[in-house]
Parts: C-alpha cells; sequence; structure tokens
C-alpha cells in the first residue's frame, strides 16, 4: 500500500509527502486534526522567504538551503517576489548598520528609493535595506495549494493518530512539539502575531522594524490585512497572547505607520516554535523513524529542504547536511 | 577581600543569558569565557521557561537570578520569591525598573523592595546607580552588594559617570560592587576593574556581538587583566605639564 507514514499534517508533513512522491515513494500522511488549521503552528507563520534577512540570526545553512525555497514553493502556490525592506526607527540608526553587517544580498535605500519601493512611507523612513531576491507568500493559502496538489496525486491526509511504535515499515514524524518526549532536545519558543485589516496602508512586500528590544515584521496579505509579527518568548505556555506583547507589536508598528492605529483587529494568535538548541532545523534518525522538527521561526523558509533530504535517505539511504546528532 | 555573600569567584565576569542568538550559542560564550556566574530572568522580559531555565542550570555555573521586568516593589518581591523556590538560591539580582525604555532603576521601589527580601533571608544584588545616598540606604536595608550602572542597560556606552562611580566605590570600601549595565567593550569592563569594582555583569555586549563566544573570551581577559592591574597598585596619573622645579637651563647636577 504506502511504503512510508508521515505523522503530521503541518508544513513539514505536507512536504515530506511531496519529497517522498518525487522519489517514487508512496506515502500515507496521517494527522490527529485532518488538515491544516488553527491548532498547527505552520498556521500561525508569517510566510516569509526571507534566507538574507534570516541570515543575521541564523546558522549559514538557512540561508543556502533557505535561497530555494520560493522556487520550489512556486510550484504549488502564488509566490510574491518583492523583496524585503527592513527599516529602523531614527534613533536606532546603528541598528539598521548592524543589520547590513550580517547580512547579504541587501542594497541600502535612501529615503528615494524608499519612496518608490513603498510610496506610503515616503516621508517617514529615510533609511533602509532592501533585500530584493525575498518573497512572501500566504501561508494559509499555501497550506491548502499544496494539500490539494497532494490530493491530485492521490494522497489524502488521514485524521488519525498512531505514534511512531504503532508503525511498521519507515515513519517521519514531522509532529513537532507533540514528538517532544521523543527529542529531549526540543524546546518551545512561543510566538505571537496579529491580524490587522488597515485598507488605508497600501504596503506591497514585508517590512521589518529594528529595534533593540521589540522587533516587528508586518507581511502584506492582501485586501488591506496585514500580518503583524512575531514575538519570540523561551515559553511552552500556549495562553492567548499576552496584553504586553499585543502592547509591543501595535506600537512598533504605529511607530512604522500610524496608519494602522485605525486598523481593525481581526485575529490575535499565539503558538509554540519547536527549537533545537542552536535554532536550526534538522533531521533525528531513530530507528525506522526520520524526525523532522526543530523548524524554529523557519518552517515555510526550511520544510522543503527538510523533506527533500529526509526522502532522498529513504530512497538511497545518503544524508545530507541537515541530519543531526541528537 | 570582598566576596559576594561568601562566594569568591575565580573570574570576576558575570554573564547574561537573553538575546543570544539559540541557546546553544549562549552556551559556548560560557564555556569560551568561562564566566563563574549567569544571571537569569524569570519575566518574559528577557524570555523564561522551564526548558531554557534547565539549560541555563545545565551551564554549571553560580545562578544569579533577577527581577528584570518588574517596575514595582510588588512584582520584584513575588518574582524573587519565585525564583528562590525555582532556583534554590538565596542569591537575587533585584531590578525594579522605573522607565521602560531607558530601563533605569525606580530608586524608591529598590529601597523597598530590599527591605522585605532581606528581611527574608534573600541575598540581594541591588541593581542601582552611583547615588551615595542610595547606596547608603541599601546597605542600611542588608545588603552586602551593590551593583551600580556603567550606563543604561544595552547601551554599550560604558563607564557614563567615573567621578561618581570613582566617590561610590571609595565610600563604601567593605561593600562587594559588581559594574552591572551598560558596558559595551571589554576595555569598559578592564577599567572598571582596574577602578576596584570587584566584578561585571554584561549581557548586550556578547550576546549581540557577532561572534558572541568570542566577545564573551575577549571579556574574560580584560577582566584578569584588569583585576590584576588593580591587585597590581597602578602607579596613578602625574600632570607632567604643570612645572614643578624648572630644570631647563639650570644647574641640577
Amino acid at each position: 500500500m504506502s511504503d512510508v507514514t508521515i505523522i503530521g499534517a503541518g508544513v513539514a508533513g505536507l512536504w515530506a509527502a511531496r519529497a517522498c512522491l518525487a522519489q517514487g515513494l508512496r506515502p500515507r500522511l496521517i494527522d490527529r486534526k485532518g488538515t491544516p488549521g488553527p491548532h498547527g503552528c505552520s498556521w500561525w507563520a508569517g510566510g516569509m522567504l526571507a534566507p538574507f534577512c534570516e541570515g543575521a540570526l541564523s546558522e549559514p545553512a538557512v540561508v543556502t538551503h533557505g535561497r530555494r525555497a520560493a522556487a520550489l514553493w512556486r510550484e504549488v502556490t502564488e509566490v510574491t517576489h518583492k523583496g524585503t525592506l527592513v527599516l529602523a526607527p531614527e534613533r536606532d540608526r546603528a541598528e539598521l548598520q548592524r543589520f547590513a553587517a550580517r547580512t547579504e544580498g541587501h542594497s541600502i535605500c535612501d529615503a528615494e528609493a524608499i519612496a518608490t519601493l513603498e510610496p506610503d512611507f515616503a516621508p517617514r523612513h529615510r533609511r533602509g535595506l532592501f533585500f530584493a531576491e525575498e518573497a512572501h507568500l500566504n501561508p494559509r493559502q499555501a497550506l491548502h495549494d499544496l494539500t490539494q496538489t497532494l490530493a491530485a496525486q492521490g494522497v489524502e491526509i488521514e485524521t488519525t493518530f498512531l505514534a511512531p511504535s504503532e508503525i511498521a515499515g519507515p515513519a517521519i514524524d514531522c509532529r513537532g512539539m507533540a514528538a517532544s518526549d521523543a527529542l529531549p532536545g526540543l524546546r518551545a519558543v512561543r510566538g505571537e502575531m496579529i491580524l490587522l485589516r488597515a485598507p488605508e496602508i497600501t504596503l506591497t512586500r514585508p517590512i521589518r522594524l529594528l529595534h533593540p528590544r521589540h522587533p516587528l515584521y508586518v507581511v502584506p496579505r492582501g485586501d488591506g490585512i496585514y500580518m503583524l509579527g512575531a514575538t519570540q518568548i523561551e515559553s511552552a505556555s500556549r495562553a492567548k497572547i499576552t496584553a504586553r506583547s499585543a502592547l509591543e507589536l501595535l506600537s512598533a508598528a504605529y511607530a512604522l505607520d500610524p496608519r494602522f492605529a485605525e486598523g481593525e483587529i481581526i485575529e490575535m494568535g499565539a503558538n509554540l516554535r519547536p527549537a533545537f538548541a542552536n535554532n536550526l532545523p534538522g533531521i533525528v534518525q531513530r530507528g525506522t523513524t526520520l524526525h523532522l522538527n526543530g523548524l524554529f521561526r523557519h518552517g515555510f523558509l526550511m520544510a522543503p529542504a527538510l523533506a527533500e533530504q529526509a526522502a532522498e535517505f529513504l530512497a538511497t539511504a545518503a544524508t545530507g547536511d541537515l541530519f543531526r546528532e541528537d | 577581600m570582598r566576596d559576594f555573600y561568601g562566594v569568591s569567584l575565580p573570574l570576576p565576569l558575570m554573564l547574561g543569558t537573553a538575546r543570544y542568538p539559540s541557546p546553544a550559542v549562549m552556551e559556548a560564550a560560557f564555556r569560551q569565557s568561562a564566566a563563574p556566574v549567569a544571571t537569569v530572568s524569570l519575566r518574559r522580559e528577557q524570555g523564561a521557561g522551564q526548558a531554557f531555565w534547565d539549560m541555563v542550570r545545565g551551564l554549571g555555573v553560580h545562578l544569579l537570578p533577577n527581577t528584570a521586568g518588574c517596575h514595582s516593589a510588588r512584582e520584584a518581591i513575588t518574582t524573587a520569591q519565585m525564583a528562590r523556590e525555582y532556583f534554590e538560591t538565596n542569591w537575587i539580582k533585584l531590578e525594579v525598573i522605573g522607565h521602560a525604555d531607558t530601563l533605569q532603576p525606580d530608586p524608591f521601589g529598590l529601597i523597598e523592595a530590599a527591605e522585605v527580601l532581606c528581611a527574608d533571608g534573600f541575598e540581594v544584588f541591588p541593581y542601582t546607580t552611583e547615588d551615595q545616598i542610595l547606596a547608603a540606604r541599601l546597605v542600611d536595608a542588608g545588603c552586602r552588594v551593590l551593583m551600580p550602572w556603567g550606563a543604561p542597560i544595552g547601551s554599550g556606552l560604558g563607564l557614563n559617570n567615573l567621578h561618581g562611580l570613582r566617590s561610590l566605590r571609595a565610600a563604601f570600601p567593605d561593600v562587594a560592587m559588581v559594574i552591572d549595565a551598560g558596558l559595551g567593550l571589554p576595555s569598559h569592563a578592564a577599567q572598571a576593574l582596574e577602578m576596584g569594582f570587584d566584578a561585571v555583569l554584561l549581557n548586550t555586549a556578547v550576546a549581540e556581538a557577532e561572534d558572541p563566544a568570542a566577545m564573551a573570551e575577549a571579556f574574560a581577559l580584560a577582566c584578569r587583566a584588569g583585576a590584576l592591574a588593580a591587585a597590581s597598585g597602578p602607579m596613578g596619573q602625574r600632570d607632567m605639564a604643570v612645572p614643578s622645579t624648572p630644570v631647563i637651563g639650570k644647574a641640577w647636577l
């Protein structure tokens, strides 16, 4: 029937199924909650495909693998290639210099260049960095489109739960924090986000606002909707967004453009990112089970590469650079 | 020799645990510097959670829990009690923040919390300014260590008020003092130790360096140099620009 069982239909599990098909392996894809939704942390992602910006604080593998992500996503969903604009309040201009020194793939923007990229911002921001190669997508639409693509190839998500020990034959465990019992080195890093409808504002690409304590990114979702994200807190709490986080995200957005204050808050969310100690996504082999986990804040950026390496291992026994000792 | 509530440190360097690119990088910074004390926050200001706290415990160094992010004495006292329970230590770095942006201490809340915590058996390390009256009140409250700031938290400006810090050091010769906050470079740490301070505490200067582990080692070397210099009796400065006995043109042999 199937060659491999994939547990968990978040961004990692869906890509694992796609990569298995590409290797000629027939996957069975199961998830205890069924198709992607608010129960999974992929649902709450920003959807930025920004390997260079992420490179400022990540292991080099995030940049090398992340650079291929946009092209791979384009095969299954709409990807917007408009780059990323990085800004800093006047007082924190040093943050911009520091960010520029630690990243590649950017050009320096003056007020005129910013006005050309995002006419809405012309008077407020006079200096920035533009990462032309970066892209973004709508994560919920992307999860849906990827699910549909798999269905067209005969892979449906089964709503059921099996532990890896109950599975005969090879398994790929993509359960995120739910697999933490099997992965003692895994920890939760809480993230909180806000969806805001602000039709007055017409941004076309993700904006990152640097700040020594409260960095912010804003990702346009179309129809005047913007995702504000995301906090990064060393906590396994599944409580709803805290007042402090909401204040910080909203006041950072207000600093970026005061018109955000008139926006309608349509959703607030919080979830847990699974992370290994070096915050680098990886594959851990345990007997006949491969764990794809620790995607941290790089789920949409790194899932395609992780999935490729896992499927390649099943097909050829080759271990790529994302395999890690546990 | 001044110590920290009976504990002598092999290296006068205390490192924070927040804002590193990853816990693996934090661990490398401690390993490479051999810093013997780690501060850790229980509140979210710096990020807090069981798994992360366990990693900090796993560093195998003295833990100095802090009350970062507390804006009132009451919050700080509650946080200190939680910290004592969780980390099983009487040490507490007491921060009562007076201003959300500059993070400067609230001296009034600080005294209030220090009195309560010292009476409750805590060994309090108060984050304070260079103000001598405030220092005297903290010592009266029972503090045997003071942590004057070098400059505002995270600013990297170094020792902002040299005269004030020198006077504070001289005014309380028996109290151990740690320069806490505002250091940006190893030379700032060396300078603090040369002036007779007993240790430095820093976080951002290491965590936000491009190579945090290497920067931590640089601070460790500076701390050794500064402590050794202080113990070696610096010569002091002489003002050669002011003539005393003119020698030129005189028969001085």
